[in-house]
């Protein structure tokens, strides 16, 4: 019977596993390790300040087990949407990683580098000659979006991975990534039916999520064969169950029967998922048409500047009117600083105990809590004004002479000397769009590079 | 007999599906459950602007999921992740008003 073993170790490169279970499933000898390090879920700051949103020792760490163990057993390591977001600062971060740990164990191997940025002139271009569409509900792309951006990815597909297993790559470095591609490039190339290969990339890349229980930082091995494709947790205190593995089809998607892909539509209307053993599930009639091939862009810009102060209070005639003295605060900033003009500042007032997690989606009007907490935020073009502005509302805020008032000595109780913090850069996305390409490959290049005991980087 | 959404599910969550939509799951307790509010089509746009008080419009889509006995609803969040006032980046706490949901009558 024809078979090929993925080993996925975690749902996101630093969030970690048990040895244990990584050794359970190196003994049941992978044909290829490979992890997703990569998500736009905590939001536009990592990738518009080109930075990680995990942890470098605990990235370290898990990179350490995967090289170690893929260069003993002859077996490709692939990453993708290196250092979170998959820009070049990500990228060149998680290489350097990667650089230690070969430097420390000597490693040999031959290191694929695909690179995820895309730079903006090539997308100025392709706006231009009318190639980028919009990505529902986001609305059409306009061009000082794309020159305001700090940083633009692409989502590459299969594709480039394949060409650098061609290349014989032993270890594969990737930018932003497709999530399931890391884990359907080998497969696929080796003739695996695509439709399975890349429903099971969709699960192994969120790696033990898909068991029960479910665990973001554990490993999973699926086993993808001629008709149907089997997935079992390497965590002997997990399984997968119809359930479990079902579920997961549903998540962070919005229509769990076509997921657009690079290049095509997965079509999971006639998949069954079944049991196959009190562990173990399995996955068929999962298909993949191909349709013209369209790869997705995320950009990110800066927006401003931004400082808080995190406080709380306490009493009930405060706590009663306090959006009248919301109001009057913002009137007072406002009357204060009247030679700035409103728009280049933002001031935000965040109650907790009574709409601070939903915002305007909050159905519960009244507070019924008897503390609130409190997050006074401003937002503005430099991070002076936004401290101006925050230090202001907050001094206005804790001596405001609300009507009824007792408590005459002060309104807030402030967690934290220094009681506002300086939060940096503000970021959001700017750009989340398709971008119509005839060639796959072509807006991600590659770098080829012998390690000979950890030495061969310059 | 009415009967409340919380008893009949499983799981009942909200997520980011990408920066723009919130996504909603609701995974029944049992095939029964999901067939009988499936066919008395109870979870519609109308009751879900209702709850969330928005404009049913941006209720993007409401899908069955036969393989596994679940409905999920697709939302345009009102403010993109992480930007200016967004409260929830990985919009994972915005299932709530699902949790209060009682239907009166099924059959």
């Amino acid at each position: 019977m024809k078979e090929i073993k993925v080993l996925s170790t975690t749902a996101t490169l630093g969030y970690g596993f048990p040895p244990e279970s990584f050794r359970a499933g190196l003994e049941r000898g992978p044909d290829v390790i490979a992890v997703d390090a990569g998500s736009t879920d905590p939001g536009p700051h990592y990738l518009g300040a080109g930075v990680s949103y995990v942890d470098r020792k605990a990235t370290y760490r898990d990179l350490s087990f995967m090289l170690k163990a893929g260069r003993d057993r002859k077996v490709p390591v692939l990453v993708g949407s290196a250092g979170g977001s998959g820009a070049e600062p990500h990228l060149q971060w998680t290489r350097e990683i990667i650089r230690e740990i070969a430097q420390r164990e000597g490693l040999s191997f031959k290191l694929a580098i695909i690179h995820g940025e895309i730079d903006k002139e090539v997308v100025l271009k392709a706006f231009d000659e009318g190639l980028i569409s919009p990505l529902p509900p986001t609305g059409p792309l306009r061009r000082e979006e794309i020159v305001g951006s700090t940083h633009i990815v692409g989502q590459m597909g299969i594709e480039p991975f394949v060409k650098a297993l061609e290349a014989g790559a032993e270890v594969i470095l990737a930018g932003r990534s497709y999530d399931p591609a890391m884990f359907a490039a080998l497969p696929i190339m080796q003739g695996f039916d695509p439709g399975l290969a890349m429903h099971m990339g969709k699960i192994l890349e969120c790696a033990a999520i898909a068991a029960v229980p479910g665990s973001g930082g554990d490993c999973m091995m699926g086993y993808l064969r001629e008709d149907h494709f089997l997935l079992e947790a390497l965590n002997p205190n997990r399984r997968c169950t119809p359930a479990s593995v079902g579920a997961h089809t549903l998540y962070e998607k919005s229509n769990p029967y076509l997921l657009p892909g690079p290049g095509f539509v997965l079509d999971l209307r006639e998949t069954r998922f079944e049991a196959y053993n009190e562990r173990m599930v399995k996955v068929s009639g999962s298909r993949l048409r191909t349709v013209p091939y369209h790869i997705k862009l995320e950009g990110s810009k800066r927006v401003g500047f931004r400082t808080i102060s995190i406080a709380g209070a306490r009493d009930p005639v405060f706590i009663r009117q306090v959006d009248q003295t919301i109001q009057g605060v913002r009137k007072r900033v406002e009357e204060n600083f009247s030679d700035i003009p409103s728009e280049k500042y933002r001031l935000l007032f965040h109650l907790y105990g009574k709409n601070g997690v939903m915002g305007r989606l909050e159905p519960q009007k009244e507070i019924t809590s008897h503390e609130l907490g409190i997050v006074i935020e401003a937002i503005a073009e430099s991070q002076e004004l936004a401290n101006t502005i925050c230090g202001f509302a907050r001094a206005t805020m804790l001596h405001y002479g609300y009507p009824g008032r007792i408590s005459t000595a002060g309104n807030l109780a402030f967690l934290y000397s220094p009681s506002d913090v300086t939060m940096g850069a503000v970021y959001q996305f700017s750009v989340y769009h398709l971008i119509k390409v005839e060639d796959p490959c072509a807006l991600f290049p590659m770098e080829i590079r012998e390690i000979e005991g950890g030495k061969g980087w310059e | 007999m009415g009967v409340k959404l919380i008893d009949i599910a499983s799981v009942i969550r909200s997520k980011n599906s990408g920066p723009y939509e919130l996504t909603l799951d609701i995974i029944f307790k049992n095939r029964e459950w999901y067939e009988k509010i499936k066919k008395a089509k109870v979870i519609h746009p109308g009751l879900i602007s209702r709850i969330y008080g928005l404009p049913e419009e941006d209720v993007r889509e409401i899908i069955e999921f036969d393989p596994v006995g679940a409905i999920k609803i697709n939302l345009k969040r009102p403010i993109v992740s992480g930007n200016i006032g967004d409260t929830d980046i990985y919009g994972a706490q915005q299932h709530a008003p699902l949790l209060g949901v009682e239907f009166s009558e099924l059959d």
